[in-house]
């Protein structure tokens, strides 16, 4: 019955889908979903003239990872490739064998572990003004994943979860001992200018 | 002819377009509220490392932006990497007063947690970008990252 069609008619709809999508178009276009990601880090605060020399660090307990301007690595006086780094740094901040040329050990208290060996590691990486950002990064990357996969078996090891799951649920207390124990030590020697431009 | 086909002859209903709009708007609303305008026209070729140990920044607001590059207009500018901070290129003197005049900007109890964000090329030598470093540290703005892309982890 053609009356009752009538009654039912509404105000014609049609166009305010073609606005919306005008917008949308405007918004899609101009987003940028770039969040911001990145390798976070804290530089070391600016030297004090004044201040005393710290005291030597005894040379096994450091693990120095240089970087020259063509772009090689050097780990304690050997060529490395960067896919060797991460194996090479676990061994070294672990220390898993006790070596006596990797970083000695000292007891500390730690909490939920007891007396537990601290490993007195510290990585310096010193790098050239003329080696790439890119190797600079995959080198901080490598060894912020060597930290990380220690953090992680420990944590699984004695908690059952891994580390990352820990920073995920924001357990303090438990960060804080796996920190502890292995303490993410990366010094950047001063610059100096070695290899030239 | 079938049984089921009697009686009066329907017209075919169409589809019913009035939830489109709906939809439409949804995803308009969706997309605005995501949606971040460009806070600086780059005049730097940015094409960060990749990285797989990244952790998000989350509060950009307390985030100053220094990036480094080398700049597109080559012919004006040269090829050698530059320093771009806000909307025009500076030099590494200038990181220290931009990095105040931001700390300046926000409220006080939030100094602490102001993060700089270098955003450099993975091409740029490391010289200027230690350079800046140096300036970094200076003017005590210690809480540093560095912009990187992510890298699915190959495990």
């Amino acid at each position: 019955m053609p009356s009752k069609r009538r009654a039912l008619q509404e105000i014609n709809a049609g166009s305010m889908a073609d606005i919306a999508f005008l917008l949308l178009v405007f918004f899609l276009v101009t987003t940028t979903m770039d969040s911001d990601w990145g390798l976070a880090r804290r530089l070391p605060p600016p030297l004090d003239i004044n201040q005393p020399e710290p005291p030597p660090i005894k040379d096994r307990n450091v693990f120095v990872v240089l970087a020259n301007a063509n772009d090689q690595l050097l780990d304690e006086g050997e060529i490395l490739e960067i896919g060797q780094l991460r194996e090479k740094a676990k061994e070294f901040i672990a220390n898993p064998n006790d070596l006596p040329d990797l970083p000695e050990k000292k007891p500390t208290k730690v909490k939920f572990f007891g007396d537990y060996p601290v490993s007195k590691q510290v990585i310096s990486l010193q790098n050239d003004n003329g080696t790439s950002y890119d190797l600079y990064i995959q080198v901080q990357n490598e060894l912020a994943a060597a930290y990380s996969e220690l953090r992680n078996s420990l944590a699984t090891e004695k908690f059952g979860v891994t580390y990352d799951y820990l920073v995920e649920v924001n357990d303090k207390p438990k960060i804080s001992a796996i920190r502890d124990i292995y303490p993410q030590r990366i010094s950047e020697a001063e610059p100096k200018n070695v290899g030239g431009q | 002819m079938s049984k089921f086909n009697k009686g009066k002859k329907k017209d075919s209903p169409g589809i019913s377009t009035a939830s489109l709009p709906d939809i439409v708007f949804m995803l308009l609303f969706f997309f605005m509220v995501t949606t971040v305008m460009r806070e600086v026209d780059l005049k730097v070729k940015l094409e960060t490392p990749e990285a797989t140990e990244i952790e998000k920044i989350e509060n950009k607001s307390l985030v100053s932006y220094i990036y480094i590059g080398e700049p597109y207009d080559t012919k004006k500018f040269g090829t050698s990497s530059r320093i771009q901070l806000n909307d025009q290129f500076a030099k590494v003197q200038d990181v220290g007063p931009y990095v105040e005049q931001k700390r300046s900007e926000v409220d006080e109890v939030l100094i602490p947690k102001l993060i700089t964000s270098m955003k450099v090329d993975e091409e740029t030598k490391m010289g200027i970008v230690t350079d800046v470093k140096q300036e970094l540290r200076k003017v005590q703005a210690l809480k540093i990252n560095y912009a990187t892309r992510e890298r699915l982890k190959s495990e």
